[in-house]
């Protein structure tokens, strides 16, 4: 008889599903936004995702090369980074500052905490806030020659007036990939309707910020018993926050990364209450009008004790209702 | 209460449609057949044959050698050639009795049985034990164990497992399509040893045709009922399967009876029946000789010690170069290396592929996607668990409900990063039993 046959432990079938598939479908989703980014703030914000991605995916291989480790840029996750930096610059940055961010979100962030799936943080967040913090002048100005200067949330907490509908079309300032709502929830949907990604966190994200803008803004419930509004919600301002900054990017793109949210069922929930409410705290009560991507970095360093304390109980100890 | 389903669980490819609609086929071997002396979970079978002896169908050929330990019958007339370490499916080499094939299948004086009214208890464990009668969905555990509960008067549920859960399998189906009276009667029969119990058929929602069937047979059994589960894998794993016909929950640490219910698979109810009211002993099951290298896939009833060379040449030989050859279905069977080793009481299937799955994923790094927890009927955490099993942290594994784990392999299967988490958390599990047994 013949030498047959692969000999291995059972299962012996795996799903089509891959690594590199589950990256590519985030790309795809992400194109909504890219390209409504790139409509709006013109071609030199075309530039600086391709800048961005480009250093990306090269950073990495060059990295592993030097380390002398297969490279991993086949997965695709270096692409998900570059553009969900790309997404979070203003649209008129130098290009050396894109390169930079991209060059850190891939080697401090991400590699040297040991690549893929091993990172602490979202390596584009990280980026993002390393920028804000290094080049604040430019990470901030949003001012440019075609479209109006101010951000909506900026002009919120200013006490101004915002249009909403704008605000979901897009037609705001802001970075490249986060003033379209349209465009972000298009690409949620796809992602949501393969699997990819669920809406636990996003949904109570939301939820939760939802309902402590509602409670604590200017108008909000606390305002409006102690008779300092007379309004209850003025719903202007309660649509702009929700639609405005990078809420939207950020719950349904970010806080869903993998590696950086928790793996358990009942922890990403409690992330996502977590982050909407430490959004609603940076939002209303911090000195920016921002406060997405610090959220979801602080919410990152808890995961793991989210984890800890919402491991779930097995099959026959009570686990098996949920 | 029942729900019908469980949490967690995956939707594999089935591939039923290729061997499904072909009836079962009475195969009689041509060559040697080979009786391992181990074919079930507890003490190997004592040989009572010696080299030389000539044995006919329906021979007892070994002893059981203890409670937890089944007899063997011979289902072939000849010589016995030797009694010697032979290859099995695991890769083993375990000590087996070899009979010449010769052609005649001759058989024993059956003993008529008497009529199952006058049967007390005692002697229809008696006669399962005696039949050598193990548990034929995968498990071998011998089923007079199984149905000797300490407290026989506190089952409520006696399961029928006809979920046949596994991918490409048809073997119970086929016996639910062509000998569902049996099946039914052989339930009877078990209830008869648990006064305060109900019977429940199981049985996945992919199969209207038997449930119609049974149902029929069952709408005037008021001790009978017909459960129509969700079609998912591992519907038929028994922690699974309790709970989703009876909404309760046991954990690794517990018995099947701890929950008041005993489960049995369909072929071996049927092996029940024929013990009890044909009073013919274990020496046939159905195999599915099935996958994309075989030339006519379909099910076939063999003399348990059959070699499963002659199978596939039986069902037309390979088409294409197979692979990996998988004795079971492909989420729990046993990949072999060499097809010259014999059918068993537990051989449901011989799975041919011409497409190995596992040796051409690459293992890449987890991405804490999370599918292994979605999926994990256990309801741990695989990715994790695989962690510590890597870093041997003990402690760690059993804190985070490591010995939950069933092995169904959901989590292998769903990672798109191709890990090995069920073969880690195996090992693991291994280790911390032996452990166990050495204190």
């Amino acid at each position: 008889m013949k030498e047959y046959m692969e000999v291995s432990s059972n299962p012996h079938v795996r799903s089509r599903v891959t690594t590199s598939q589950i990256m590519f479908a985030v790309v795809i989703a992400l194109l909504p936004a890219t390209i409504y980014g790139i409509i709006r703030f013109g071609w030199y914000a075309a530039l600086l995702v391709l800048v961005t991605v480009g250093t990306a995916v090269l950073t990495e291989h060059l990295f592993c090369k030097i380390m002398k480790k297969p490279s991993t840029i086949k997965d695709g996750s270096a692409i998900v980074t570059g553009l969900l930096l790309a997404l979070n610059l203003p649209p008129h940055l130098p290009v050396y500052i894109a390169i930079l961010g991209a060059v850190f979100a891939i080697v401090v962030v991400k590699l040297l905490f040991g690549g893929l799936g091993q990172n602490f943080m979202n390596p584009a967040l990280g980026a993002r806030c390393f920028l804000v913090i290094s080049f604040a002048k430019y990470m901030t100005n949003f001012d440019c020659d075609t479209v109006t200067g101010p951000t909506p949330l900026a002009i919120l907490k200013e006490g101004g007036q915002v249009n909403v509908f704008d605000m979901v079309i897009g037609r705001t300032g802001g970075t490249i990939g986060e003033t379209s709502v349209i465009a972000i929830v298009l690409g949620a949907c796809f992602l949501i309707a393969l699997g990819v990604i669920d809406l636990r966190i996003p949904g109570t994200y939301l939820v939760s910020f939802a309902i402590f803008v509602a409670i604590f803004c200017p108008t909000g419930l606390i305002a409006y018993i102690t008779h300092d509004s007379n309004v209850f919600i003025d719903w202007q301002y309660f649509c702009g926050q929700l639609s405005g900054g990078g809420l939207m990017l950020g719950a349904f793109f970010m806080a869903t990364d993998y590696t950086t949210r928790p793996i358990t069922k009942k922890g990403q929930y409690l992330y996502g209450i977590f982050l909407g409410v430490l959004t609603g705290l940076f939002r209303l009560f911090g000195p920016g009008a921002e406060g997405v991507s610090y959220a979801i970095i602080i919410g990152n360093l808890l995961v793991p004790l989210i984890e800890k304390i919402t491991m779930p109980k097995a099959f026959g100890k009570g686990g098996e209702k949920a | 209460m029942a729900r019908f389903t469980f949490h967690g669980g995956i939707h594999p490819y089935e591939g039923k449609e290729s061997s499904k609609d072909r009836p079962i086929k009475q195969y009689l071997p041509k060559g040697d057949l080979v009786y391992p002396l181990s074919q079930h979970i507890g003490a190997p079978a004592n040989a009572i044959v010696a080299k030389g002896d000539t044995v006919k169908v329906g021979q007892k050929i070994a002893e059981a050698n203890g409670f937890v330990s089944s007899p063997i019958y011979a289902s072939v007339s000849g010589t016995v050639k030797a009694v010697e370490p032979r290859r099995v499916i695991t890769g083993d080499n375990v000590m087996s009795i070899v009979i010449e094939n010769d052609g005649k299948y001759e058989e024993v004086d059956f003993p008529e049985p008497k009529p199952v009214e006058v049967l007390l208890k005692e002697d229809i464990i008696g006669m399962i034990r005696e039949a050598g009668i193990v548990g034929m969905g995968g498990a071998g555990f011998p089923t007079h164990v199984k149905l000797s509960p300490k407290e026989p008067d506190k089952i409520d549920y006696v399961i029928a497992n006809c979920s046949e859960c596994e991918p490409y399998l048809t073997s119970d189906y086929r016996k639910m399509i062509e000998q569902p009276e049996k099946l039914v009667e052989g339930l009877a029969i078990i209830l008869r040893l648990f006064d305060n119990a109900h019977g429940i058929l199981a049985v996945e929602d992919n199969k209207p045709d038997c449930i119609k069937i049974l149902k029929k047979l069952t709408a005037d059994n008021n001790r009978i009922s017909v459960a129509t589960l969700k079609t998912k894998y591992p519907q038929g794993s028994e922690r699974q399967l309790i709970y989703a016909c009876t909404g309760r929950a046991i954990n690794s640490s517990m018995l099947p009876a701890d929950a008041g219910c005993v489960v049995n698979n369909t072929d071996t109810i049927i092996a029940v029946y024929n013990a009890v009211k044909e009073g013919r002993p274990l020496m046939k099951r159905i195999v599915t000789v099935t996958g994309d290298c075989i030339k006519h896939p379909q099910n076939f009833s063999v003399p348990i010690g059959t070699n499963y060379a002659e199978l596939i040449e039986e069902a037309g030989g390979f088409v294409k170069e197979p692979e990996k050859i998988v004795s079971g279905g492909p989420m729990m069977g046993f990949a072999i290396f060499d097809i010259n080793v014999p059918c068993t009481k537990t051989s449901s299937a011989l799975l041919c592929l011409s497409h190995d799955d596992v040796s051409s994923a690459v293992e890449t790094a987890c991405i804490n996607c999370g599918r292994c927890v979605e999926v994990c009927p256990g309801r741990v955490v695989p990715s994790r668990l695989a962690d510590f099993a890597q870093h041997k942290d003990k402690e760690a594994f059993e804190a985070n409900n490591g010995m939950e784990c069933c092995e169904c392999g959901c989590c292998s299967y769903i990672c798109p990063a191709k890990r090995q988490l069920t073969q880690s958390i195996k090992s693991m599990r291994r280790m911390i039993l032996a452990d166990r047994k050495k204190k």
